[in-house]
Formats: structure tokens, C-alpha cells, sequence
């Protein structure tokens, strides 16, 4: 049953990033990216991370997709027709992809049978981030706050 | 009489049901069950709808001194039907500039997160659909899937109408769910978990044997629950915050390119969207299957969830009926400086109440917590521009 599902979900995921990144309109892209953003957050139900598949779909989809249509709406309107082939495009592609086989064949192989983990519940997360990783998170508070007045100011700056 | 025949009886029916298949395999009694809540919670809110889709149009009629729909079966009850039938059989127009495959989608993308969005909700003792430990989440996640399904609406039509609506739709929702979220956060902080049957469990007993342990009778709780109430509106699209679809300006909002069938699909999404929002809003705040006194308890957890739905949906109603549309700027300051902060407050209201051991010292502290920060802000957002003559800013 796991290794079916896991098969199908592979398939719908990969379509949708292919999708993604073939399709010539850009709108058409984001949206099948929507799909590749519910596939991961497939894969992580079936490795019975709950909270994290959730959180995956109400930040991706709920706020990142969102963001990356308004972006496409509000930037050039010929992007559309813009279809020629861009150097640094690739070379970004590349370093990304390298970096990631990098760090993947740098990580210790799991073993099938690994040690039986503690069930990660909400509660478990909610500790562990008020006590051992209560510095990261109130940077990251304070990033977010520093970048939502950014933009508040950037839309004020109209009113002068 | 707690766990009675009566009160159990949905759940001994899908027990007795399943029991018919005591040979087969496990996979397939796992997807019968399934099958048979998905039905069951499908069928009860469709039927819901029909009903609902009646009642407000009868007392939107009263309200506005008409008699409603009377012709079709006895007090117009057959109306929906025949609703039904003509959404059918019309025409389904798509423009020939829409994006055919968006535009066909669109619809379907609105009404899934809604029905998704109902499972989560405990709607008895042992009635929850779909019991998952971060239930609450779930509700949000599924309902921030709607935010795109109405840019593809307004997208794949092609029309500027149908664009403008959906940006307002999404800069309100967007604006929203930042208050809503946060005014469920008491709850959650409170009773320590996300999980829906918790919260309703954390909700049971009677002090005095009169005053059940409602969230709503705390003061944060009561703040709460109107703050939950008011975004609840807007993110259902409902009068006063139905500007996506204000209809003096933008036609109809996202939904101006869409007809016959598709259309009712919209109409079937605000209504389930309604359904779910206050089912949430029974669930956290309004003791979920609890009855109101400790001598009700012998009426079925189902008919009291149902009851107190109903209450709030002619709220609903009743607000659409009394309250004109609010303009479309006030919308968004509301959410933004009033909204947010006094949930805030009630957040650290519902602190200060759980510190105070719960009891008659907490209750004063957080009342006053709430009502110091209401009137600041009511003082601080007062413009004292009434009565002047208007300025434009973009017409002259």
C-alpha cells in the first residue's frame, strides 16, 4: 500500500515540477507548482510527519503560491514572450542542483531499520522550540517583522 | 444518559454496516468506512444547503417585510429543487478568451478545501469524520488552498471584472486570516492541543451546575469568539464584507464569467465555507456537542451541535439583512488595526486567566485586559472626520 502510494505521488509530483518548469506561460507554471507543493506535502503524511505536511500546505500553498502569482501579475507584462535561453538561468539550476547532491551523498546513509524515534507530535515541536531553539526562532520573528515593515514602507513611500 | 442509543445511534448504524463485511479484507473495510463518512457528512450538509439556501432567502423576505418564496411545494420548501433543476439545465457559457482549462477548474478548486474543511469538525460524541491530532491546523491549511482557487477564477476568465474581484477576494482573505488564526490561538494555548475532540472534551462539565465550561463565558473567550466571528464573515464573503462580488461596481466579482452549474458550485462553496467556519466556531468556543445546562444532557450531542449551527447561521442571515456593504479601504484598516490587536490581547487575556488559576481573579484581570485594550484602540483609531465634505483622492 505504502510503496503504491508512494509510486503515485512520485509520478504527481515530478509532472507537476516538470510542468513547472516546461510550460512557456508563467501562470500555467506557478500553478503546477501548486501541485509539486501538495505532492511534497504527500510525502510527508505518508512518513507520518502530520504537522509538517500541514505547515507545508499553509505556507506553501496559502502564502508562497500566492506570493509567486501576485509577483508574475505585477512584474512585466512580456514576460510571456520571452522565450530564449538565459545563461545565468542555468548556471543557477546547476549550483542548486550541485549543492544538493553535495549535501545528500555528504549525509550517512539511514538504515532501513532504524532505531524506533519518538513520535514527533505538535506538542513535542511546540517544546522544543520554546526551550532548546528559542534564539532561531525570535531571529527569525524579528526577520519577518523587519521584512513586513519593509514593505510597509515601500507602499507608503505613494502617499507623500 | 450520556453514550444513550439515541446519541450514538449514527455510530452504531456505520458500526453495524461495517460488521457486513466482517470477512474481507482489512484495506477494503478501512475504505468503507471512509466511503461511509464521506457520504454521510456530504449528504447532511448538501441537504443542509438546500435547506439553507430556502430559509435565507424566507427571512431576508421577512426582514425586508416580503413574503419569499411560496410557490413551489408547501412554504416554498421544494424551491431549492427546482433551483437545482435550473442551474442545470442552463447554459454553460465560457468566454471564448478565458483560459478554458483555469476556468474550468476553478470552481472545483473552490468548493474542495471547503468539504475538506468539514471533516475536522466533531459533530457528536464519537462523530468526527476525520480525526487527525492537528485538526485545527488542518481546517486553516485546506482553507488557505482557497486564496488561489478564486485567483483562478479571476485569472481564467479573462475580464477585468472578474481580476479586480479576485484581487479584493484574496487581499481580504489574505488580510483576515492573520486575525482569525489568531483568535483561535487562546483556545489551542489553553487547552493544549490542536486536536478538535480536545477542545470540545475541555469544554464539558457545569460550575453551579448551571454555567457550562464554554470557552464564551471567559471574557478573553467571549472576545474571541466575536473577533472569530467578524473574520469568519469576511472569509466566507458575506455581507458587510461581500466587496469581491459588490455588485454596484464589479458586477460579480470573480464569479461575472460564470453561469449555470458552475455558478452554483460558487454558490455551494460560501454556503459550505459558512457551514465550516461556524462549525469551527460551535466547535472552539461554543462547548462543540456540549449541552447548555447539566438536566439537557439527555438530548443527543448531534441535535445540540446542530442547534447551536443553526443559531449562528441565522446570524449569519440576520446580518446580512440588517448590515449595507462596507467600502472596501475600511475593510482592510479594520482588519489591520483593530482586528489584530485585540486579538493579541485576548491572547495574553487568556494567559493571564490560566495564571490566575482559572477563577474569579483571572476572570476580572482578563476582562479588564480586554476592555483597557478596546477602548485604547477605539480611542486611537477615532478620526473625528465626521460630517466633512468628501475628497477625492483619484476623481475630481
Amino acid at each position: 500500500m505504502n510503496i503504491a502510494a508512494f509510486i503515485v505521488i512520485a509520478i504527481v509530483t515530478l509532472s507537476g515540477a516538470l510542468a513547472a518548469a516546461l510550460l512557456p506561460r508563467l501562470i500555467h507554471a506557478a500553478l503546477w507548482l501548486v501541485v509539486t507543493f501538495f505532492g511534497i506535502a504527500a510525502f510527508y503524511f505518508l512518513l507520518g510527519a502530520e504537522f509538517v505536511g500541514l505547515v507545508q500546505v499553509f505556507v506553501y500553498v496559502g502564502a508562497v503560491a500566492v506570493l509567486i502569482v501576485f509577483t508574475i501579475l505585477l512584474t512585466r507584462r512580456d514576460a510571456d514572450k520571452d522565450h530564449a535561453f538565459h545563461w545565468s538561468g542555468a548556471v543557477v539550476a546547476v549550483a542548486v542542483f550541485a549543492a544538493l547532491v553535495w549535501t545528500i551523498l555528504r549525509t550517512p546513509g539511514l538504515s532501513v531499520a532504524a532505531s524506533p524515534v519518538e513520535a514527533l507530535t505538535v506538542r513535542r515541536i511546540g517544546e522544543v522550540l520554546m526551550t532548546d531553539y528559542v534564539w532561531p526562532l525570535q531571529c527569525i520573528g524579528l526577520v519577518l517583522t523587519a521584512a513586513l515593515l519593509g514593505a510597509l514602507v515601500l507602499v507608503m513611500e505613494e502617499k507623500r | 444518559m450520556s453514550g444513550g442509543f439515541l446519541d450514538q445511534i449514527f455510530v452504531s448504524t456505520k458500526h453495524w454496516l461495517l460488521s457486513l463485511l466482517v470477512g474481507a479484507p482489512e484495506w477494503m473495510t478501512q475504505i468503507a468506512s471512509s466511503l461511509l463518512s464521506i457520504s454521510a457528512t456530504l449528504g447532511v450538509f448538501l441537504a443542509l444547503f438546500a435547506l439553507m439556501s430556502l430559509l435565507e432567502r424566507k427571512i431576508l423576505a421577512r426582514i425586508q417585510n416580503r413574503l419569499g418564496p411560496n410557490r413551489v411545494g408547501p412554504f416554498g420548501l421544494f424551491q431549492p429543487v427546482a433551483d437545482g433543476i435550473k442551474m442545470l439545465i442552463k447554459e454553460d457559457i465560457v468566454p471564448a478568451r478565458a483560459d478554458k482549462v483555469v476556468h474550468f477548474l476553478a470552481p472545483i478548486m473552490v468548493a474542495a478545501p471547503t468539504i475538506l474543511a468539514l471533516g475536522v469538525i466533531p459533530y457528536g460524541r464519537n462523530m468526527t469524520p476525520f480525526a487527525i491530532d492537528g485538526g485545527i491546523l488542518f481546517f486553516f491549511a485546506v482553507g488557505s488552498a482557497t486564496e488561489l482557487a478564486v485567483f483562478m477564477a479571476g485569472w481564467g476568465s479573462n475580464n477585468k471584472f472578474s481580476m479586480l474581484g479576485a484581487m479584493r477576494a484574496i487581499a481580504q482573505m489574505v488580510s483576515y486570516e492573520l486575525p482569525l488564526i489568531v483568535s483561535v490561538l487562546p483556545v489551542v494555548m489553553i487547552v493544549g492541543s490542536l486536536s478538535p475532540d480536545a477542545i470540545v472534551d475541555a469544554q464539558s462539565g457545569y460550575s453551579l451546575n448551571v454555567i457550562p465550561h464554554w470557552f464564551v463565558t471567559t471574557p478573553w473567550g467571549a472576545a474571541s469568539f466575536l473577533l472569530f466571528f467578524i473574520a469568519g464573515l469576511v472569509e466566507s464573503n458575506r455581507t458587510p464584507f461581500d466587496v469581491p462580488e459588490g455588485e454596484s461596481e464589479i458586477v460579480a466579482g470573480h464569479m461575472t464569467e460564470y453561469s449555470g452549474f458552475k455558478y452554483a458550485t460558487f454558490f455551494l462553496a460560501e454556503y459550505f465555507g459558512m457551514f465550516a467556519i461556524s462549525g469551527l466556531a460551535v466547535t472552539l468556543f461554543l462547548g462543540g456537542w456540549h449541552a447548555p445546562f447539566a438536566f439537557l444532557q439527555f438530548i443527543p450531542s448531534w441535535i445540540w451541535f446542530f442547534a447551536k449551527l443553526g443559531v449562528l447561521l441565522f446570524v449569519f442571515i440576520w446580518i446580512r439583512g440588517t448590515l449595507p456593504r462596507m467600502r472596501v479601504d475600511h475593510v482592510m484598516n479594520f482588519a489591520w488595526k483593530f482586528m489584530l490587536p485585540m486579538a493579541f490581547a485576548c491572547v495574553i487575556a487568556a494567559a493571564v486567566w490560566h495564571y490566575q488559576a482559572r477563577h474569579l481573579a483571572g476572570w476580572l484581570w482578563s476582562a479588564a485586559i480586554v476592555a483597557v485594550v478596546y477602548f485604547t484602540l477605539s480611542r486611537l483609531l477615532e478620526t473625528r472626520k465626521r460630517f466633512a465634505p468628501r475628497t477625492y483622492r483619484f476623481a475630481e
